[in-house]
Formats: C-alpha cells, sequence, structure tokens
C-alpha cells in the first residue's frame, strides 16, 4: 500500500467512526438476544424498535447494508480496503448488523457474479432496501448431502418453465417473499449437468410452505411444495442447464455465513459467564478445573479461528485464497460453535435445562444449545466439507 | 496489518528457504547426531546466516544489526522448522538479542550487539529450572556481595548452554518463588569461576545444557535491566521467544504435513492408493485445517510483538498454546500414516516428532498458556 493510499484509509476510519458514533444508536450497539432482535426486511416487515427501525434506515441510505456492492445496485460502493476498516469499526462499537438477509448473504454474490444486467438492476437494490426478503430452494428429501440429485422439474411451456417438486430444509420459507431455488432443466442430462437457477415470487400459484417442528421447539426451516407454479424463463440466472455452477459459488458463500454465526451475537466471553454461574476459588479461579481446561482452549481456538478468517479476506485481496477455502472455515466454525453451547450448557448447569419459564427467556440457552447442532449439517455437513477440501485442496486421489 | 507476507518478507522467506534447504535438509541435523558433533551446529552455516544478515536480524542496525521485526524472525524460523536445522538463531539471534536490547544499556548493547550481528557471539537465555516453564518460580539466588553479586542455584533446558559465550541469567535478588517482584537478569560469562556446564543430549538432537551455578561472581556491570525489577522485561523477551518457537512449529507441521499427505498418495494397500480412504481423507482434512487457523494465529502475534509489544501477551498465548497442540496432533498423524515406516529411524517423520515435543516445552506449553489466558481473562 502506498502511503497515499493508507492515508485514505485513515482519513476514512476517522469519518467513518465519527459516523457512527453519532448515527449508531445505543440499543443497537449490543448483540441480538432474540431473533425479534433481527431484521430481516422483506414486504411485511415489521420493525421490533424505534432504534432498530433507524439504524437501519441510515445503513440503508448509506449503502452500507451492502457495503462493498457497487453503489449503482444500491451499495456502498467500498473498496476491500474502506469495507475492512467499516467492518472493523462497527465491531469496536458492537454494531448490529442493520439487515440480516440471504439476499445479501447469498443471492446478491450469485446475481453480481452470474446476473444479467437487467437482473441486477431489477434485484439487487431491493435486496440492497430490505424490500424482498428471500430463501433458498437447494434440498430435497432425496437430496441432502447429494444436492445434485435433485429432481424438482422445471419443464419448458412457451416463455415460461412449469416447476413442479419439493423442496425441505427451506429457511424461513414461510416468511419469505421469493424464493432462489434449483430445478431440473433436463432430466436426460448427468445430474450436475441439467440443473437450472431460477427465481420466483412465493406468492405465485401453486407454492405452498409448511414448517417443520425442530428439537429446539422452533421452526426455522419450511417443506416448501411446488405444484405446476409458472415461472417466465427469464428468471433463470446464469446459462440453463449450468445452474450448479451458480450453485456452487452461492454455497461457498453460504457456508462463510455459516462459519461466521459463531462470531455473531456473542456477548460477554465464556469464561466470564461461567465465573458468574459457577463461582471461584480463592485464586480467582473457575470453580471446575475441567471446565477452565475447556475455555481456556475453546478461547484460543475462537481467537485463531478470528485471525485465521481475517487471514482468509486479506488473502483474497492478494488473489491468493484457495476458492475452496470457505469449507475449511464452514467445517472448523460450526464444531467451534457446537462446542461453545456444549460449555454454555455445562456453565449453566441447571438453570440452562429450563425450557419455558420467563426467567430463562423461554428457554433461549438450550434452544440456542439445540439450534448449534444444525450448523454442521446445513450447507453442507462437517463431512462433506472435508471432503471438499481432500479433494480440492489436498488433491487427494477420489474414492 | 494484513496477515499476509509482504513482498519484502516474501523475498526474505525464499532466500532462507533457499539456504537453508540446500545446506540444511534433515539429514544434515542426522549427521550432526549420529556424528555426536562436539558443538551440534554448523559453523560454516551460522557464518552464512550472518552473512545475509539473519544473525543480527532483530538487531537495530546502528549495532551492525538488520534491524527487522518479529515478523521477520518468525519467517526464519518458520524455515527452520521446515528441515530442523540445529542453529543458534533462537537462543542468540531471538531470545539474547532481545534482551539486550531490550535490557541492556549503553555499554552492553555496544560491547555484545555488534558480535551478536556478526556472528561471533553466541548466547542464551537461562531461565527454566524445574521441570516445567514457570517463570515466576525462579529461585536462583542473587545475593548482594560487595560490589556485585554472587549466584546460587542450577538452570536446565538452557539451549546452546554449552557453547553460549554469554549467559543471561534469570534469579531471584528478592522475594520467594513465585513472586513478580524480585527478579534480576545478569549477564555471566561462562567461564567464570564455580559456572559447571553439563551438555544434555537431548530426544531432539539440538542442543541444551543444565547449568549450574556455585557462588559465581557478578559485578553491578552485569545486571542487565533494573535489579528486582526483571519480571516485565523477562515477559516481553519470553514472549518473543514463544513467537518464534510458534513459528518453528508453524514450519514444522506445514512440513510434516507435506510429507504425509505425499505418501498418502503414494502407497498402495488393499490395491488402491491409501489417500483413497476417506478415514483418511477426513483425517488429513481436519489436519490441514489445524494447519491454516494456527498459521493465522501465528502470524497474528508475530504483528501483535512488533506493534505493541507490552499488550501481546495474550495473543502470544493462543499461538504459541495452538502452535503447540498443532505440531502435537501432525507429528503423531505423520508418524501413524506412515505405518510402520514411521517407526523407522531411517525415515526422517521421527525427527520432527522428536524436535515437536521439545518446541512444545519450550517456553510454556499449551496447558500453560491456555492457564495463562484464563488467568488474564479472569476465570
Amino acid at each position: 500500500m502506498t502511503d497515499a493510499e493508507t492515508a485514505d484509509l485513515e482519513r476514512f476510519r476517522a469519518e467513518t467512526r465519527a459516523w457512527l458514533e453519532a448515527n449508531c444508536p445505543t440499543e443497537m450497539r449490543k448483540p441480538a438476544t432474540s431473533d425479534a432482535d433481527v431484521f430481516w426486511g422483506g414486504r411485511n416487515a415489521k420493525f421490533a424498535s424505534e432504534p432498530q427501525r433507524v439504524w437501519f434506515e441510515r445503513m440503508r441510505d448509506k449503502g452500507w447494508t451492502v457495503p462493498d456492492w457497487p453503489k449503482e445496485y444500491g451499495g456502498g460502493g467500498l473498496s476491500p480496503g474502506e469495507h475492512k476498516v467499516l467492518r472493523a469499526e462497527l465491531a469496536k462499537i458492537g454494531a448490529r448488523p442493520p439487515l440480516s438477509s440471504f439476499g445479501i448473504w447469498m443471492l446478491g454474490p450469485a446475481l453480481l457474479k452470474y446476473g444479467t444486467e437487467a437482473q441486477k438492476k431489477e434485484y439487487l437494490p431491493k435486496i440492497a432496501a430490505g424490500l424482498i426478503r428471500w430463501c433458498q430452494g437447494y434440498s430435497e428429501p432425496n437430496a441432502g448431502s447429494d444436492l445434485a440429485s435433485l429432481q424438482t422439474r422445471a419443464e419448458s411451456d412457451g416463455d415460461d418453465y412449469v416447476i413442479n417438486g419439493q423442496k425441505i430444509w427451506t429457511s424461513y420459507a414461510n416468511y419469505a417473499d421469493w424464493i432462489f431455488c434449483l430445478v431440473r432443466t433436463d432430466p436426460t442430462a448427468k445430474k450436475h449437468d441439467g440443473i437450472s437457477f431460477i427465481l420466483f415470487d412465493m406468492t405465485s400459484k401453486g407454492v405452498s410452505t409448511k414448517p417443520i417442528l425442530l428439537i429446539s421447539g422452533y421452526s426455522p426451516f419450511c417443506e416448501t411444495f411446488f405444484d405446476n407454479v409458472r415461472v417466465p424463463k427469464s428468471h433463470v440466472v446464469g446459462t440453463v442447464n449450468r445452474g450448479w455452477d451458480v450453485a456452487k459459488y452461492l454455497l461457498q458463500h453460504e457456508r462463510a455465513m455459516i462459519s461466521g454465526m459463531g462470531e455473531r451475537g456473542v456477548g460477554r466471553p465464556l469464561g466470564q459467564i461461567a465465573a458468574d454461574s459457577i463461582g471461584t476459588d480463592a485464586q480467582g479461579r473457575l470453580d471446575d478445573a475441567m471446565l477452565r481446561g475447556q475455555i481456556a482452549s475453546f478461547e484460543i481456538d475462537e481467537a485463531a479461528l478470528a485471525a485465521c478468517a481475517e487471514r482468509a479476506v486479506d488473502l483474497a485481496k492478494a488473489g491468493q485464497a484457495h476458492p475452496a477455502f470457505s469449507s475449511a472455515m464452514k467445517y472448523y466454525g460450526t464444531e467451534l460453535n457446537k462446542r461453545r453451547y456444549e460449555i454454555l450448557m455445562s456453565a449453566g448447569g441447571v438453570d440452562a435445562l429450563e425450557w419455558e419459564s420467563e426467567r430463562s427467556r423461554q428457554g433461549a440457552r438450550p434452544r440456542a444449545w439445540l439450534r448449534t447442532k444444525a450448523n454442521s449439517i446445513e450447507g453442507g455437513t462437517s463431512e462433506v466439507m472435508l471432503g471438499i477440501v481432500a479433494k480440492r485442496i489436498l488433491d487427494l486421489p477420489g474414492a | 496489518m494484513a496477515l499476509v507476507l509482504t513482498e519484502e518478507q516474501t523475498m526474505l522467506r525464499d532466500s532462507a528457504r533457499g539456504l537453508i534447504g540446500d545446506k540444511a535438509p534433515v539429514s544434515h541435523l542426522r549427521h550432526l547426531r549420529d556424528s555426536k558433533d562436539p558443538i551440534g551446529f554448523s559453523k560454516e552455516l551460522w557464518h552464512s546466516f550472518a552473512e545475509m544478515g539473519f544473525a543480527g536480524l532483530l538487531v537495530p542496525e546502528e549495532f551492525g544489526g538488520s534491524g527487522l521485526g518479529c515478523v521477520e524472525a518468525g519467517v526464519v524460523m518458520e524455515e527452520i522448522g521446515r528441515t530442523l536445522m540445529p542453529s543458534p538463531f533462537l537462543s542468540t539471534s531471538v531470545v539474547a538479542a532481545s534482551a539486550l536490547g531490550r535490557g541492556g544499556n549503553a555499554a552492553q548493547k555496544s560491547e555484545y550487539l555488534p558480535r551478536v550481528s556478526n556472528g561471533s557471539l553466541l548466547a542464551t537465555l537461562a531461565i527454566d529450572e524445574g521441570a516445567k516453564h514457570r517463570p515466576l518460580q525462579t529461585a536462583l539466588q542473587a545475593v548482594r556481595s560487595g560490589n556485585g553479586f554472587r549466584l546460587s542455584g542450577a538452570k536446565a533446558l538452557v539451549v546452546d548452554g554449552h557453547v553460549a559465550d554469554l549467559l543471561i541469567v534469570a534469579a531471584r535478588t528478592a522475594g520467594a518463588a513465585g513472586e513478580r517482584d524480585g527478579l534480576t537478569l545478569f549477564l555471566v560469562d561462562p567461564r567464570a569461576k564455580g559456572v559447571a556446564i553439563e551438555r544434555t543430549a537431548m530426544v531432539d538432537a539440538h542442543n541444551a545444557a543444565r547449568i549450574e551455578f556455585a557462588n559465581v561472581e557478578v559485578n553491578a556491570d552485569g545486571v542487565l535491566g533494573e535489579v528486582d525489577q526483571g519480571a516485565a522485561l523477562l515477559d516481553g523477551v519470553l514472549d518473543i521467544g514463544r513467537g518464534a518457537v510458534a513459528s518453528e512449529m508453524v514450519g514444522l507441521s506445514e512440513e510434516v504435513f507435506a510429507r504425509t499427505v505425499d505418501y498418502l498418495k503414494q502407497r498402495k494397500q488393499f490395491g488402491k492408493l491409501i489417500g483413497e480412504f476417506q478415514a483418511l481423507q477426513h483425517r488429513a482434512a481436519q489436519l490441514y485445517v489445524d494447519i491454516e487457523i494456527t498459521r493465522a494465529a501465528v502470524m497474528k502475534a508475530m504483528q501483535a510483538l512488533d506493534d505493541d509489544l507490552a499488550k501481546a501477551s495474550s495473543t502470544v498465548a493462543v499461538a504459541k498454546a495452538r502452535a503447540g497442540t498443532t505440531a502435537t496432533r501432525a507429528v503423531q498423524e505423520g508418524v501413524q500414516m506412515h505405518g510402520g515406516m514411521g517407526m523407522t529411524d531411517q525415515f526422517d517423520i521421527g525427527f520432527f516428532m522428536k524436535r515437536a515435543r521439545v518446541c512444545e516445552e519450550l517456553f510454556g506449553d499449551a496447558n500453560y498458556h491456555a492457564a495463562q489466558l484464563a488467568r488474564a481473562r479472569g476465570y
């Protein structure tokens, strides 16, 4: 970096810090404690609080719901260096994301790479402004880890496709306005070669959803059914029958998102939570020597992973990143998050077992603990991630 | 600061790798071990190190050094880790040079640092006394005597202790073992009366010694830093040493891993390459992820040391703990996946396992640093 570039970045840092200081409501400077604290946008969106609305609108107006997207599509147009500065400044004050969205994390990057100009102009600004809430139609009852064996059909009929089939584990499908969906457009081709990536409105005739009750007692996922859903052919992203390329690219972003879950919404350090709950001895050490060791080694791994995430961004900037590295991060980040919650449950002891009391905020901790068990399954299981690392990064012979 | 090497650092790495790979592959260590070499490293190679500016890498330019930082020292240590090259780089150029540079007065710096830079002076820190690294437990006594002090006690795991020209000895001038106040560092001539040095052949065939001090006289000029206030100086110097050893373990882990993956692609059993077996693929992939994460943590620590030494300790604790755990796993998987061949002395992989064990103990193992982190974070 030249001195001039460094000076520019430092100026940007000072301006950003001042702007955040003036514009981020104090209520938005602490981690979200429940799903209601998270703003997802969409046609039926409601703000949980006035500070949430203010924070979202101010960030949206600067294009900072998607800081690194081009300005013409509603983004902030920040350079990678500026984006890193903004992230650091947001983290420093503990600011919540103003908008959570599968459009931002998953569809947007895929549209930026594979979308036509008309598609980018149509969809990206609405994602940036939180106007449309998206869901992802990938997995099917018989296509989980082996996603490419999916069977949902899209048959050509004039200018439209007619879609029939079933998706499963569709996150928040019951709240979503639109879906990005993998469909089979050529049933005669080899399994990876007959898939297309298509977008459609969830209010289209023939779409229905049914929430799935999980072990956490919540229903973040749905079964989604398509019965003769008519979708214009212009809604295909990328080349017809080459949807697998789009799907894989998007999965890299999904994996990056899931691996980051461990970092989001984290409040106080684990050791202090445990100390409050269990107590300490005369030397100030946690009154459970084994748990103390587990927490310390967890925190070591957590700090190391954070350094690795930072390095992954720097490597990408330097053009030295391996495209499959998000699989490595997804594997480690999700396994680490499961460890975090095992420790939280142990630290909480009896108090972490209550499921319905006011005191336990309706069992927030045990429900979150159970939710983390999906982290190493959704978006590609840990075993699938390790397989990808073995084959694509280590170049081990195919089994 | 980006967690990738700059162009200059990449060039430094390439030149270190070129020299070390060429002159000191693992067979170099094997030869020194098998011939029971009396000094345990190659003087010729050490002179090359000095000529390339490595010996004085951390020494300021005014004392003939290269004036580089911990990130650069880590780059060289990593290359040393790849071939397990025995060299006074850690003891002299990293730890002793840091102690002299940070704690020395003008006279001490101008006496010793130029000789560190030109490779003519070997120096080492004598810190550990018990079975484990516990700097505050230092019990070696230094009592005032005339114009100076008399040192009595014993040190263990003194790296390059039997070839050093200068010993930097941590001693207790006040207080009791376990206390932070009352520690002082002394510069001791190993030929002084009362110093008894026993070279201890170690499992990894690298240099170490046990040193006994029996009423060794050191005059007031031999105090490095302030009397009774050595703990702060020691913290910084030890953290630099920890970062350096962590860097060595990253290089070691990567090399073992590369050799292991190569073996998985060559060895056939049941009519298949063993690398086709998913049980081994997944273990190899897990190890790869561990090493990548550890590499980032260690880079972060080396940058933190350069950025603000006094604030680096938690980041260094993370790095040393991670590096120890990762290297231990890498060598264990390395031997296991090499099967019977991994157990033979003829195969190099065992050398890595042995060195990893020593690196894990040097300047505190993973448990030590985990406990330090827990204490620093108040639980």
